[in-house]
């Protein structure tokens, strides 16, 4: 079997059992699947309000799941998408707030923040890697969690007053758009989407269209082989998640100024962030993949809300399929050995 | 406040705070020392907190003083038939180990919430009938200053730290010890030598699953006495950061989490201490994460892992 066509079975598959295996948890905890999956499709698409709260969520996930497939490209593996984003949400919200400047250079730089901020915060174990050879795994997720803390004493201390949220953001760095809340009655859709397509298109222009691209790939097949090519490991390293910090604030930025429109405390993570890795993973790190999981993920997180309305289903049941989802995904060593067994028994 | 009374806050909090850190970064130990990596710690805590408030509220009525002890052992049991979820993937299946304990904390909090809601039609549980207690340790108790600090407290506390050295005995000085060692630095020798690495691997991860149930299960028995999708909330990555804070030793591992439960406790009573009104509170927060980087960084003596920690075992393959 051709690996191009594994590599679209695998996922396809992999989705299928995490539907079934869902199906089937519904069956025994005494709930009919059928309703459920219905309620959740209504829920996602049931009408133009549902489609617009639908596309709003798939937003982030898009930024996220660029993040973690940006990184993965170049052999790295960013579990800190949570943190970064985080940051790059407070630091647009600050931002939009500290300015009072016309929309068409206030809200580009409130947007810009938001990739900075990441960025930053994915410069740090990327230069740590690159420098002490640390792994990035760790660093990510202890980045992530200096960041909430940090996020939410910025929140509380020193962009509100002692307040657990801050206040809106100025239209003026406000992604939200009265054209796409007409259009979708009214739920929260904004422009963010936009950003997230063409943000992908960026992903993929980088990685397949320029030398940098080529260096971050080759460096995430052979370290060794592209050190001999005369490649700087170190700086591809950093880079890679440099550029994978900024993917993920700028997911921040999206919902800092689009989805929420201020910033406010956090008792623990929205886990946009780590679904962003299962989102990278069963995209198959490429701009498309990322795009098709992001909507898949969307679909199930909003579907989800209407399952205990309609069908009193709860809705974690969508995260027990999305964690079975990753197991799947992860362990395609035995769904492609599968795979081949069954085209050898056909022959 | 004199400082024996803060000393005295000080000491019981750090020791009520740390012993799930403990137990659950002795897990951690077990699983990385093997080759395991294990992000998984977190959801193995959510499925223990679960397992034991559940079967502490229903059987309370039968079991009466017993039933908090009964429900640690359940949390055990279930937190290890959970982690051999992560081991079929990550040994059998040859998924990303760091992949497979994303998916295990997912699966934990996404299985644990759902039944919670399915069973008590909401988010969180009732409180628990019986809950755990201080308890005075005969005599030793009745020493005079140091009694009532060090010998007044969770028994669970004690558990905690006596199982570090159990663990830090299998580890260091039993042919067991040696041989989970050996299938975490070299499993393609250890297997030359006869020794079963995926049997090894199986056991290690196992143990990590009944010690990570069990600290969440102390956890949520002694501090939070419910259950909800917020009763763990980074308690497994603290653990996780004393596993690498205290170099993948049981007792450095131990250490580590006293101190981080020390810093944990005061974040929240910090502010009854004149000399860290100054500092903010969320760097106390932050304190265990900002302190492990610095330790992989090698400003505070070079943590080094388990040299197959993270690599499937192939059989046959060099």
């Amino acid at each position: 079997m051709s690996s191009r066509l594994q590599a679209i079975l695998v996922p396809v598959i992999s989705v299928l059992l995490g539907l079934i295996a869902g199906a089937i948890v519904m069956l025994v905890s005494g709930f009919n699947p059928i309703e459920g999956y219905g309620a959740l499709l209504r829920g996602a698409f049931g009408d133009t309000f549902y489609i617009g709260e639908t596309i709003r969520q798939i937003t982030p996930y898009i930024f996220a799941g660029l993040a973690v497939a940006f990184a993965f490209r170049t052999g790295l593996f960013n579990i800190g998408v949570e943190g970064q984003l985080l940051v790059g949400w407070i630091a647009s919200v600050w931002v939009g707030l500290a300015f009072d400047l016309p929309k068409f250079i206030h809200l580009p730089m409130a947007v810009l923040a938001g990739a900075a901020a990441g960025a930053i915060w994915g410069f740090v174990p990327g230069f740590l890697k690159a420098r002490l050879r640390v792994h990035e795994v760790i660093v990510t997720i202890m980045m992530n969690y200096i960041a909430l803390h940090l996020v939410n004493y910025l929140v509380r201390y020193v962009i509100s007053d002692e307040q657990n949220t801050t206040v809106a953001v100025p239209p003026s760095a406000s992604l939200k758009s009265p054209f796409l809340e007409n259009l979708t009655d009214f739920s929260t859709l904004h422009n963010g989407i936009f950003l997230a397509l063409a943000a992908a298109i960026i992903f993929w222009v980088v990685l397949e269209k320029t030398t940098t691209g080529f260096e971050l790939r080759s460096v995430g097949f052979n370290q060794h082989a592209s050190e001999y090519a005369g490649m700087n490991v170190n700086r591809n390293i950093v880079l890679s998640m440099v550029i994978s910090g900024a993917f993920a604030g700028l997911g921040g930025a999206m919902e800092g100024l689009g989805t929420f429109g201020y910033g406010f405390i956090h008792g623990a993570f929205s886990g946009v962030g780590f679904d962003g890795i299962a989102v990278a993973l069963l995209g198959g790190n490429v701009a498309i993949g990322v795009i098709l999981a992001a909507a898949l993920f969307g679909t199930l997180k909003v579907g989800a809300l209407n399952m205990p309305i309609e069908s009193g289903v709860p809705t974690e049941l969508v995260e027990i399929v999305i964690a079975l989802i990753i197991f799947f995904v992860a362990s395609s060593y035995i769904i492609r050995y599968l795979l081949n067994r069954y085209k050898k028994g056909a022959k | 406040m004199d400082i024996l009374s803060a000393f005295e806050i000080l000491v019981k909090s750090m020791l009520f705070a740390s012993a799930p850190l403990i137990l659950t970064a002795l897990g951690g130990v077990f699983s990385e020392r093997s080759g395991v990596v294990n992000i998984g710690l977190e959801g193995l805590m959510v499925i223990g907190a679960f397992s034991a408030i559940i079967f502490n509220i229903t059987f309370a009525s039968t079991l009466g003083g017993a039933t908090p002890w009964v429900a640690l052992l359940v949390a055990m049991a279930i937190g290890g038939l959970f982690s051999l979820i992560h081991a079929l993937a990550s040994i059998t299946f040859r998924a990303d180990q760091v992949v497979s304990g994303v998916a295990i904390n997912f699966l934990a909090l996404g299985l644990s919430v759902f039944l919670v809601k399915a069973w008590y039609g909401a988010g969180q549980t009732p409180k628990i009938p019986v809950p755990m207690y201080y308890t005075n340790i005969p005599i030793l108790s009745d020493i005079p200053v140091i009694g009532t600090i060090f010998f007044s407290n969770y028994l669970t506390s004690y558990v905690a730290i006596i199982i570090a050295f159990i663990a830090w005995f299998v580890l260091f000085k039993t042919p067991f010890g040696l041989r989970l060692r050996s299938v975490g630095e070299h499993p393609l020798a250890a297997d030359t030598m006869g020794i079963n690495v995926y049997r090894m691997r199986y056991i290690a991860v196992f143990i990590s699953g009944i010690l990570g149930g069990l600290g969440g299960a102390v956890y949520a028995q002694t501090i939070t006495q419910d259950f909800s999708g917020t009763t763990i909330t980074g308690q497994g990555f603290i653990a996780l950061a004393a596993v690498i804070f205290g170099k993948w030793h049981p007792l450095g591992a131990m250490g580590a989490a006293l101190f981080f439960g020390l810093a944990q406790s005061l974040a929240i009573i910090g502010s009854s201490f004149a000399f860290l009104q100054d500092v903010p509170n969320w760097i106390l927060l932050a304190a265990p994460y900002i302190l492990t980087i610095l330790a992989l960084a090698g400003f505070i003596g070079r943590a080094d892992s388990p040299k197959a920690n993270g690599i499937p075992y192939i059989k046959g393959k060099r």
